[in-house]
């Protein structure tokens, strides 16, 4: 657990909110916007590491974890990928530039990008709205291009207009060297001449040599199959990381809810290596 | 050690309640309770077990975290006063001083939870030993002298005195603060209310319940065992177990919109509940029978291994008393332990 106040705008108690104002809205997919927020005096609410979280909150409706989509080195926002599917995403979405919401965190530990991946080759896997979690660390590893071996991105969804930063891959990740991305589409789509078949699958026909890391986010589905691919590629536990997701209200392994067996997904997590993964009753 | 006579309590209530509030045992209804005292109060420190523990005091049942007001769109956050005053919890049980101590390992921890701090930093512990502690007591299977309770003061109960002994630096200045109605007081009859609580203790039928099969190492070990489809059985998910709990520490957050603003305010929870763990996108315990194997793993086995050792139980024995399937923790334990190791 990171110490919490490293966050600037922490006053007395976590569970005390920023306010945070939306400075632009991006609609990714029919289902996904991302969120850009900034301070109301302008600036970042606070730093993070990739693949930390933190809570989001409209007074009256709810409050959410959600994994922070910008990387730590843009120095200037934080951004949120959010799709919508209950009660507050559903709120989120009808907000408009200028809202004001609250914003709490950063939470939970981050994938190792200073130690464990450094020097490393990456391998992304994510699979539709999961990019979210993985985009920080992407352009973490991009803006520190120098201190990591090749990378892949292979992502894949539903159909082509659920690709999450579609322009982002296309335009800015395809055209960084030594990055290879590999996109894919669940189902035969018009004007779709990339891969079709779903990630798993795609996953085994690439068959990557077992020198890198895997980054493996997506339904828990897909992370079940493409765990199974990477093993029979002779990945070890040891060489893949995934994030958990856990319904919160704390964020700081009090309130309960995340806990399982040991560990608090909302503290201890969200980037556990599998063979921590392998430790934990099988209740995620 | 000091005394005062069991019919002066009233006025030794009333001293303290004129500089601070007092939490005591007070009946109501029928049943007894903490609460603050008043003049029409009915205290009753004979009741061995409140229907709840007193961790209301520091850990309130609900309780407002902030109030959020949009004025001109602008949201504007008011963050609640924490306890600044002090206050004493009067006539709480060894058992029920011990529980702090396990809620002072999550709320106390990085980051602290302030609301919580700001209680215990401002509340004075008056325990009051068991005079007869009950068949459904259990506390000496956590290593708790019910006879020797801690806290800030200890009292006893013996004939028709009430006997007091300061045990920390906020005993003692309490104890000053009402030396005009403590007189002092020979030890010997406290020595010997304590050998016959302990004599009492010596007979209670769960003296022997065996954690062997618990703590940090139980982690791995009970979580697949067949024994917990048994043992849930009839579990009706009602949560009471939860909420006479002196250690169950799960809250919700929730929001409560008062016409003049958002409150926002935390509430006890129960992992009982099948909404708990409930997302958007599925929910990972499925089955009241993974919800009964979490509190209990949680308890006896995930705490203990996070704390040192320490389990996540006093053995006050409230729900056993109060499950209406008779389901509760000693039977958990009982039933893993007769397996053969």
């Amino acid at each position: 657990m990171h110490e919490c106040t490293c966050n600037p705008g922490f006053m007395r108690d976590t569970l005390i909110p920023m306010v945070g104002i939306i400075t632009d809205i991006r609609t990714e997919t029919p289902d996904v916007k991302t969120f850009r927020v900034n301070a109301p005096g302008g600036g970042k609410l606070f730093e993070h590491l990739p693949g930390q979280c933190a809570m989001v909150c409209v007074p009256g409706v709810g409050e959410a974890m959600f994994s922070i989509t910008s990387s730590p080195t843009n120095k200037e926002y934080q951004e949120f990928s959010i799709k919508r599917c209950g009660v507050l995403t559903e709120h989120l979405h009808s907000l408009q530039v200028g809202d004001e919401i609250m914003v709490r965190g950063p939470y939970g530990n981050n994938f190792p990008v200073e130690t464990e991946l450094k020097g490393k080759n990456l391998l992304f896997i994510a699979g539709g709205i999961a990019l979210a979690p993985l985009r920080s660390v992407i352009n973490y590893v991009l803006d520190n291009r120098e201190n990591y071996g090749d990378i892949d991105i292979l992502y894949g969804s539903r159909s082509m207009d659920d690709l999450v930063q579609r322009r982002e891959i296309e335009e800015v990740w395809s055209k960084v060297p030594g990055v290879n991305v590999h996109l894919t589409i669940d189902r035969e789509q018009e004007d779709w001449d990339g891969h079709v078949g779903f990630v798993p699958s795609y996953l085994k026909e690439l068959a990557f040599d077992t020198n890198r890391t895997a980054l493996l986010c997506g339904p828990p589905i897909m992370i079940k199959f493409c765990l199974q691919g990477l093993k029979e590629m002779g990945f070890r536990s040891e060489q893949v990381y995934t994030t958990l997701e856990l319904r919160m209200k704390c964020g700081v392994g009090k309130c309960g809810r995340c806990n399982i067996g040991t560990k608090y997904v909302c503290k201890d997590g969200p980037v556990f290596r599998f063979d921590e993964i392998d430790e934990l009753p099988n209740e995620y | 050690m000091h005394r005062i006579k069991k019919s002066e309590l009233p006025r030794l209530y009333e001293a303290i309640a004129k500089t601070q509030t007092l939490y005591l045992p007070v009946k109501s209804a029928g049943k007894t309770n903490f609460a603050v005292w008043t003049e029409t109060a009915q205290p009753d420190i004979d009741t061995l077990k409140t229907v709840k523990s007193p961790k209301d005091a520091f850990f309130p049942q609900c309780e407002n975290l902030y109030t959020v007001k949009r004025e001109e769109g602008k949201l504007k956050l008011t963050a609640e006063e924490l306890e600044s005053e002090s206050f004493v919890v009067f006539g709480i049980r060894a058992c029920d001083v011990r529980a702090l101590s396990v809620l002072d390992k999550v709320f106390l921890s990085n980051p602290v939870d302030t609301y919580y701090a700001a209680r215990r930093e401002h509340g004075i512990l008056v325990s009051l030993a068991c005079s007869r502690p009950e068949t459904s007591c259990f506390c000496g299977t956590f290593g708790i002298d019910c006879a020797q309770p801690e806290g800030d003061v200890a009292t006893w109960l013996c004939g028709e005195y009430l006997y007091w002994q300061p045990q920390t630096e906020k005993g003692e200045s309490l104890t000053n603060a009402l030396s005009d109605l403590l007189e002092e007081a020979e030890e010997a009859p406290v020595e010997k209310a304590k050998e016959e609580i302990r004599a009492i203790c010596e007979r209670l039928p769960l003296k022997d319940l065996s954690l062997e099969k618990w703590g940090a190492h139980a982690a791995h070990d009970n979580f697949d065992s067949p024994l917990w489809e048994e043992l849930y059985k009839g579990c009706l998910a009602c949560g009471t177990c939860t909420f006479v709990c002196p250690t169950c520490q799960c809250y919700d957050i929730k929001d409560y919109d008062t016409g003049n603003g958002i409150q926002r305010y935390r509430c006890w929870d129960s992992c009982m509940y099948s909404d708990f763990t409930m997302m958007a996108h599925g929910n990972n315990r499925t089955s009241q029978m993974q919800r009964f194997r979490q509190r209990f793993m949680h308890k006896l086995a995930y705490f203990p291994a996070n704390n040192d050792g320490m389990f996540s139980c006093v053995g006050c024995g409230r729900c056993v008393d109060k499950c209406p399937s008779h389901l509760n923790i000693v039977k958990v334990i009982k039933t893993f332990g007769k397996e053969e190791a």
